[in-house]
């Protein structure tokens, strides 16, 4: 890939001179979509990212959110999806890898990684590939270097066929005082390269992952893809925080997209810098200046660091066994200058590098979502039912989950399978941690299936007991010039927006990963605008089990069931339309009302109703005990049980305490309804003037579906 | 009484075991692998992946100049417990019998177990016989030829097995493959123990079970009577 001609203009008409090699290949890395978001920036601007609790907003490599008066927690997210479709193993393990050194760059702890995957359908003998070596990437990395993945998401649709997804989300805990950012404060300091060797691995991989992906991806890009080493990654860990800790850190950024041109250039934007290429340890002999420069070799950080403090981090790192370099400086004047041998390779206005990239401005028309109604004939309301929980977008994905160590750090509560993640910090609190989207919702109408999103991941905090903060987001869509591509993103956006509104709950960061599509199946993806979302519990000794566990409790419904189908699990099934559910206001008051009465300490089990409806809510929680639920006044079975309206909830309640309960929900006007009784061997539910009756033993054969089609 | 928790590249569950031990009032030190090992009664090796888990699960680090400290300590009859990859790093330095190998369903496992005990040893020196306590690893197969898990029978050296909701050790209770579902071993003398479950996951009510600081306080009591 080359400069387009219009930025190869601009580029001459500043420096006076048309770029030489080196600097063209700096511009087609740092100017990419990926690096500088030219589609997508005017609409990523009309976002909420202030707050109360937002230290830092999007910009650097993570945000900072405020826990308590000395704790922060940094939050990042990421998309890594065309290497993964290259390579999945090692494209889904640098994607682990990257995301987490955005967090140490801050001076934070990794403490929690998320994983939001989709793929093709695993009919496909090549998605069940992509599917497990995927998996299988993340695992082998994230387990190595210690940080648990205690959430996600996987989901199957055909548009993912030749382009799927990896998205992670990496959380971590910082304090106050040992906050680093990723811009330089002293001119006259020192840059230092410390981690890995350079190679020739990743060249370009900027540039790569903002086109789409062609049949010979899987050959002739597979340069471009990194290779990790989670070894080096956990002693890169280490010493940037020991390295943090002692104050040897003025500003410290990771070497990700654009390698050490994107990381070096971004670092010193605030001044200038001045790099050396002669001193890089380099893993195999003949790299040019601009192999160098835009290698994207995985476990790299660059350092701003004080003359006084060189020799302290070259012991730190001989201590870890990791290769250091000092490799240039910032200077006052607002250059990045690259010098190899003694010859200056690149010269470059640094604003014009970091902020010069025109933006694309484009204009979309408008897209009527389908609006059909649902109509499924011929179909047993058991035959539906078995359907919706045997799909292996709604089964249970312990299948990988068991491939992650969740458990280290020993933090993790709730574990994977249960909804949210919670983790006990700074003990009685705690944070929750939920992250997924609703790609068919989106789909079926961005506004509507961006804000279902956001509220979905809300309310599966809310059912901890968990306050939601912040949020970070992924923006996986196709080519945004695309007219209608380009309507997707900018109403996907316009619904995250608005549901961040109503809940007040800000954006404080993301990722844009477009152009993704596939030649080899004519496909594009499904819009799919991703998020990890944080929240805060009071007292994590109050968080309701997920599943049913005790006899006789009392099952209550929370929130109002619509006919709102478009895009559900059921309606996907069965190839029916219908409208997506509407983000209403009122879920903020949901929301509140649901912590507060989880605060009680009242609540024994708590669900919150997402993919695949009610009956699927139920059924997750009848893992060990059955129930009894009457639905006998509810006239339509399909819309009770499968619709996907946001803002509801199941809890359970001793029945001694089911009015106090009722007192909290009530307070705030929140609709509710009793509607039975835990208990039994199974689920059985009376709607209409049907029974369905489902033994745990089908519930549990349905939900493992997918489990025991990767084991066989 | 100090006991050393050893950090080679890669460990990961150092900070974890001592926060389990700090809060059962025991005083720990983390000692990187390039410093001296010295001055202490007791040893703990934590999980995690050191040197990447290349080559093989614990070969590199079992081949450090500290793990020579290590076995002067455990023929000195000190306590010595191996957690998961620390487990891997005495099958490899020999100092327990036996091999971990890579699980029979080839991926990692992490999930909750039961493990009955089985030999008398300074770790066990607790009155339940059932203790439930996460495993997370992808190579904890524990395999042996048949004489000589003869022989870890007739010297009591198998210290804890996988067992179902009825104390039973069946193939289904078994997470990764292990011969006869051995989970843990011992050296001869006891003082060395090898154990793929992570006691110090299970060291707070908040995580689901308190049944891993049973062991540590067994090991803490035996370092008293030394």
């Amino acid at each position: 890939m080359v400069l387009k001609d219009a930025d190869a203009r601009i580029i001459t008409e500043t420096l006076g001179r048309p770029p030489n090699e080196v600097e063209s290949a700096i511009f087609e890395n740092l100017w990419s979509e990926h690096c500088a978001y030219r589609t997508s920036k005017p609409l990523l601007q009309t976002m909420p990212t202030r707050g109360d609790v937002v230290i830092i907003g999007p910009g650097d490599d993570a945000a900072i959110i405020k826990l308590s008066d000395g704790l922060t927690l940094a939050i990042a997210m990421e998309s890594h999806n065309h290497p993964s479709y290259v390579d999945p193993y090692d494209g889904a393990a640098t994607g682990v890898g990257g995301i987490v050194r955005d967090v140490i760059s801050m001076g934070a702890q990794p403490i929690a990684l998320m994983d939001c995957l989709y793929f093709g359908n695993l009919e496909r003998e090549k998605n069940r590939y992509l599917f497990e070596h995927v998996v299988q990437g993340i695992s082998d990395y994230g387990n190595c270097i210690g940080v648990p993945v205690v959430n996600g998401e996987v989901l199957f649709h055909p548009s993912y066929d030749g382009n799927p997804l990896v998205n992670v989300v990496c959380v971590g805990l910082g304090q106050v005082e040992g906050l680093v950012t990723g811009r330089v404060k002293t001119p006259g300091s020192k840059i230092l390269l410390i981690g890995s060797s350079t190679g020739r691995d990743g060249l370009g991989g900027a540039s790569f992952a903002s086109r789409d992906l062609s049949e010979e991806s899987e050959a002739s890009d597979r340069p471009s893809v990194q290779i990790g080493d989670p070894y080096t990654e956990k002693l890169l860990i280490d010493a940037t925080l020991e390295a943090v800790n002692k104050g040897y850190v003025l500003a410290c950024r990771d070497l990700g997209a654009a390698g050490l041109s994107g990381a070096s250039a971004e670092m010193c934007s605030t001044f200038g810098g001045r790099i050396t290429l002669d001193a890089i340890p380099l893993r195999e002999a003949g790299m040019t200046p601009r192999e160098i420069l835009v290698s994207e070799s995985q476990e790299r950080m660059v350092f701003e660091v004080l003359p006084e403090h060189v020799d302290d981090m070259l012991s730190l790192a001989l201590k870890y066994d990791l290769n250091a370099a000092v490799i240039g400086e910032v200077i006052e004047e607002p250059k990045y200058i690259v010098e190899c041998r003694g010859v200056i390779v690149a010269d470059i206005p640094i604003k014009l590098l970091t902020e010069g990239a025109p933006l694309c401005t484009t204009e979309f028309p408008e897209v009527l979502p389908r609006q059909e109604q649902p109509v499924v004939r011929g179909v047993t309301l058991q035959e539906k039912a078995l359907r919706v929980l045997s799909s292996p977008n709604v089964a249970s994905k312990e299948w990988v989950y068991k491939q992650y160590d969740h458990e280290v750090q020993t933090r993790t509560m709730d574990k994977p399978g249960g909804g949210a993640a919670v983790l006990s910090i700074d003990a009685p609190r705690g944070i929750a941690l939920s992250s997924g989207c609703n790609p068919t919702q989106v789909a079926a109408d961005p506004f509507k299936g961006a804000a279902a999103t956001v509220f979905e991941n809300a309310m599966n905090l809310a059912v901890k007991g968990a306050m939601p903060i912040a949020f970070v987001n992924c923006l996986n869509f196709g080519n945004p010039e695309k007219k209608e591509v380009f309507y997707q993103l900018e109403r996907a956006v316009a619904g995250l927006s608005h549901a961040a509104r109503i809940l007040d709950t800000p954006i404080v960061g993301g990722n844009v990963s477009l152009y993704n599509e596939s030649e080899e199946f004519h496909t594009a993806i499904i819009p799919t605008p991703s998020i990890g979302m944080v929240g805060i519990l009071n007292d994590v000794s109050n968080v309701p089990s997920a599943f049913f566990n005790h006899e006789g409790d009392a099952i209550v419904m929370v929130g109002v069931t619509y006919p709102e189908y478009g895009g559900s699990e059921f309606a996907e099934l069965f190839g029916i339309g219908g409208v997506a559910p509407k983000p209403r206001v009122g879920i903020k008051t949901t929301i509140d009302s649901l912590v507060e009465a989880v605060e009680t300490g009242k609540i024994s089990a708590a669900n919150d109703v997402g993919r695949g409806g009610i009956l699927t809510a139920l059924a997750y929680m009848c893992t060990r005990l059955g129930a009894k639920v009457d639905l006998s006044h509810c006239l339509n079975e399909e819309t009770e049980l499968f619709s996907e309206t946001s803002g509801r909830a199941i809890l359970t309640v001793d029945p001694g305490e089911l009015n106090s309960i009722l007192t909290v929900l009530d307070a705030r006007g929140v609709p509710f309804a009793a509607i039975g009784t835990v208990g039994g061997e199974a689920l059985s539910i009376v709607i209409g003037d049907s029974v369905l009756t489902l033994p745990l033993e089908t519930i549990k054969r349905s939900l493992n579906i997918l489990n025991d089609s990767m084991i066989a | 009484m100090k006991i050393a928790i050893l950090r080679f590249g890669g460990s990961n569950c150092d900070l974890d075991v001592q926060k389990a031990l700090n809060n059962l009032g025991a005083e720990t030190e983390l000692v990187w692998y390039k410093e001296v090992l010295e001055g202490f009664d007791g040893v703990i090796i934590p999980g995690g992946f050191s040197y990447g888990d290349y080559l093989r699960a614990g070969a590199i680090a079992a081949r450090t100049k500290i793990m020579q400290s290590v076995r002067e300590m455990a023929e000195d009859g000190k306590p010595i417990l191996g957690i998961c990859n620390g487990a891997q790093i005495l099958s490899e330095s020999h100092l327990v019998p036996g091999t971990f190998t890579l699980n029979q369903y080839p991926k990692f496992v992490c999930k909750w177990v039961k493990l009955l005990k089985i030999g008398r040893s300074p770790f066990t020196t607790f009155s339940s016989e059932i203790v439930n306590l996460p495993i997370a690893h992808k190579e904890g197969r524990f395999v042996v030829p048949s004489q000589l898990l003869k022989e870890l029978y007739e010297n009591d050296q198998v210290v804890f097995k996988y067992v179902d909701d009825n104390g039973r050790p069946t193939s289904s209770a078994n997470p990764n493959g292990s011969r006869d579902n051995i989970a843990a071993v011992s050296n001869l003398e006891k003082n060395v123990l090898a154990m793929m479950p992570h006691p110090e996951r299970a060291s707070e009510k908040l995580l689901g079970s308190v049944d891993g600081n049973v062991i540590f306080e067994s090991m803490i009591s035996y370092m008293n009577t030394l």
